[in-house]
């Protein structure tokens, strides 16, 4: 990262922002503020260019034709991938994790091209929609404690060699292709569908990317009371029979 | 409320087609078991039963009327009130005025079986085209169109689209929001359009241009699509501060009790629907300043000693009106969050709302989903108190009058815990 401010860049809040997206950024600068550390947002509209400087990415979840034109974008482009070549870290929700695979299908019905950026191609389910709370436990090697979101997608992600599942869910559908597995990552790139927004309802995640911005296996302590408390109560209310 | 607002008269029902007057008929005995069965008004279901009985209920009830139809995400409630209000200076007005906005609280309300002359209708925005359809309406108002309720919701901009096509063909003059890039593309295609420059504070859900998906610029109040020239028509009605100003540029001042930018809005598209009838602003504008609450809202209450205002804010759109029309810090502010079906299951959009507005406010925080709420405040950076009752927040806040806002189902909750 540079040496004067850690700088975040949200992708698209034009098309990308749908499902309170912007939480994901607030939450990345809030945690980061907490332990004094300078940031920068960067909300990059889709008719400017993504700076290829960025230390965090996020990209959002956004409706059907948005998504189409995003990727369109990004592709014309080529920040995100350049970034992304540079080892950036970033984050992808919903639509935006789409995006960060090899295609997707458009609002057109079309195959549309992704960034390629992970190993996932997404078709588009032939059940009902996934629409719920969502409890997963996360990769080991990750470290980092149960997800709790909100999911909300018709689209099926299906994970190729050059990824690992995020998690695998305990509640909810994640992926959508019946074998429980939630999200991709490998190296520094993330994808998942779970929005709520999915930083608000796991902190631990901000940190993490935090961590891997500073390169650094700890981050000083912040209150996380509050975040606690509504995991809690949202992981009671997911497992509770009904 | 077709129960109270205009009671059966018996005239009109003398006038209806046999299987009609059948299917008004056990409407009201649904309705009216429904009421005895403590189940609300018994408007939606006595609408159910007649519109089985007769699938073109809606359109014979109609017939007899000059039908205005409102619909918006947001202030169609209030603007139907206001709309009929107006209106009643020419004559008199049945009206859907508690908000049942679907075709059978629509046809239920019509069924009063007044002798009014005017329909002013709230109709649910998914079922504006069909509800157009069936009653061949002489106006009808768009207000707005934003994101609500995204985990069972179209798309906004779909919203936009399925308008767009339903109202093509209508003989109505319709009465658009010029500042509202969705709303007038809905209305663009419309043969009579009148346009109100009644603003729209809320911009996220109009970045790219309905029309071809280019990046909307917007300079000001002003906005335009560079790629396919799609643009802000020139309104012929505008609020300007707190006037109106009418399309040979008379400014009439807006003197409402109901408080807030967005109701001045209201008002000045109530006025331009006032004037397809021939109703001047000034009248039209005098009568609606009689209006004091809609269904609650905006309502003044004593509870526990205290003065407590019920807001009602549903979606991000709603609360950044609301939070412009609150009285500044130290006013304590209670805020209650409930996510049930009729709220929406998703609070995502919590972090779409600018809560940083409330700085400087003790706020009290319940609700279903007070920690959703707690956590946002705590990323806002905000002092606040999570409690468990309304009571509990009135005995903590500091003196002063309470702003309390809260949507939908939590608004119901807080009317019922003030009423005692
Ligand atoms: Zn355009």
């Amino acid at each position: 990262m540079s040496e004067s401010s850690l700088r975040v860049v949200w992708v698209y809040p034009d098309l990308l922002s749908t499902y309170g997206d912007r939480g994901n950024a607030l939450v990345v600068e809030r945690r980061a503020r907490q332990r004094h550390l300078n940031v920068t947002r960067i909300d990059v509209r889709s008719d400017q260019s993504v700076p290829t400087s960025g230390d965090i990415y996020l990209i959002g979840g956004g409706e059907d034709r948005p998504q189409r034109l995003a990727a369109e974008r990004l592709r014309n482009d080529t920040g995100l991938v350049r970034a992304a070549e540079n080892g950036a870290i970033i984050l992808g929700v919903c639509a935006g994790f789409q995006i960060l695979g090899h295609e997707f299908v458009n609002d057109l019905g079309q195959r549309e091209p992704g960034l390629g950026l992970l190993d996932v191609w997404t078709t588009r389910g032939e059940g009902e929609r996934c629409v719920g709370d969502v409890l997963a436990d996360v990769d080991p090697q990750l470290g980092l404690p149960q997800l709790t979101g909100f999911e909300n997608h018709q689209g099926v992600t299906h994970l190729g060699q050059g990824v690992k599942p995020l998690a695998r869910v305990t509640a909810g559908r994640g992926n959508g292709t019946g074998d429980g597995t939630e999200g991709a990552w490998r190296d520094t790139v993330f994808g998942t569908y779970l929005h709520g927004p999915v930083l608000a309802r796991n902190p631990a995640v901000a940190d993490m990317l935090l961590k891997l911005a500073l390169d650094v296996n700890a981050l000083p302590p912040a209150d996380t009371t509050w975040y606690d408390a509504l995991r809690a109560e949202r992981i009671a209310a997911t497992t509770r029979p009904a | 409320m077709a129960g109270t607002e205009s009671e059966p008269t018996g005239a009109r029902d003398a006038s209806l087609p046999a299987r009609a007057k059948i299917a008004v008929t056990a409407g009201k005995v649904a309705a009216a078991v429904s009421r005895k069965a403590g189940r609300g008004s018994g408007s939606v279901i006595g609408g159910k039963v007649a519109l089985r009985l007769d699938p073109d209920l809606l359109a014979t009830l109609a017939d007899h009327l000059d039908v205005v139809l409102v619909s918006a995400t947001n202030g169609k409630t209030t603007t139907t009130r206001l709309i009929a209000e107006a209106l009643r200076a020419a004559g008199p007005v049945v009206s859907n005025a508690l908000g049942a906005n679907m075709p059978a609280g629509i046809t239920s309300a019509l069924a009063g079986g007044s002798e009014a002359r005017f329909g002013v209708i709230e109709v649910d925005e998914k079922y504006l085209a069909g509800v157009a359809r069936d009653t061949r309406p002489k106006a009808i108002a768009l207000l707005n169109l934003s994101r609500d309720q995204l985990d069972r919701a179209a798309e906004t901009r779909m919203m936009a689209e399925k308008w767009r096509e339903g109202l093509q063909d209508t003989e109505a003059v319709v009465i658009a929001n010029a500042d509202d890039p969705l709303v007038t593309w809905a209305a663009s295609s419309c043969k009579k359009v009148v346009w109100v420059a009644a603003g729209q504070a809320w911009k996220e859900d109009a970045w790219s241009c309905p029309a071809c998906g280019g990046v909307m610029q917007r300079p000001g109040d002003d906005w335009f699509c560079q790629e396919c020239g799609f643009r802000r028509p020139n309104p012929h009605w505008a609020l300007q501060g707190t006037h109106v100003i009418d399309p040979q540029r008379g400014a009439w001042p807006i003197q409402l009790q109901l408080p807030g930018r967005a109701n001045l809005a209201n008002a000045t598209s109530s006025a331009a629907v006032a004037a397809v009838f021939g109703v001047s602003p000034q009248v039209a504008l005098e009568r609606m300043r009689g209006v004091s609450a809609v269904a609650g809202r905006y309502d003044v209450v004593q509870y526990q000693g205290r003065d407590i205002r019920l807001l009602l804010a549903k979606n991000p759109a709603g609360w950044l009106e609301t939070f412009s029309l609150i009285d500044g810090p130290p006013t304590p502010v209670v805020l209650s969050v409930n996510a049930l079906d009729a709220d929406g299951t998703d609070t995502s959009w919590l972090w779409d709302v600018d809560y940083e507005r409330l700085a400087g406010h003790p706020v009290f925080v319940l609700g279903q989903r007070k920690l959703d709420l707690a956590v946002r405040l705590e990323v806002a950076g905000l002092q606040f108190h999570v409690v468990d009752s309304l009571e509990q927040a009135v005995r903590m806040a500091p003196p002063g009058r309470i702003e309390a806002i809260a949507n939908y189902t939590a608004f119901q909750q807080l009317r019922k815990v003030v009423a005692g």
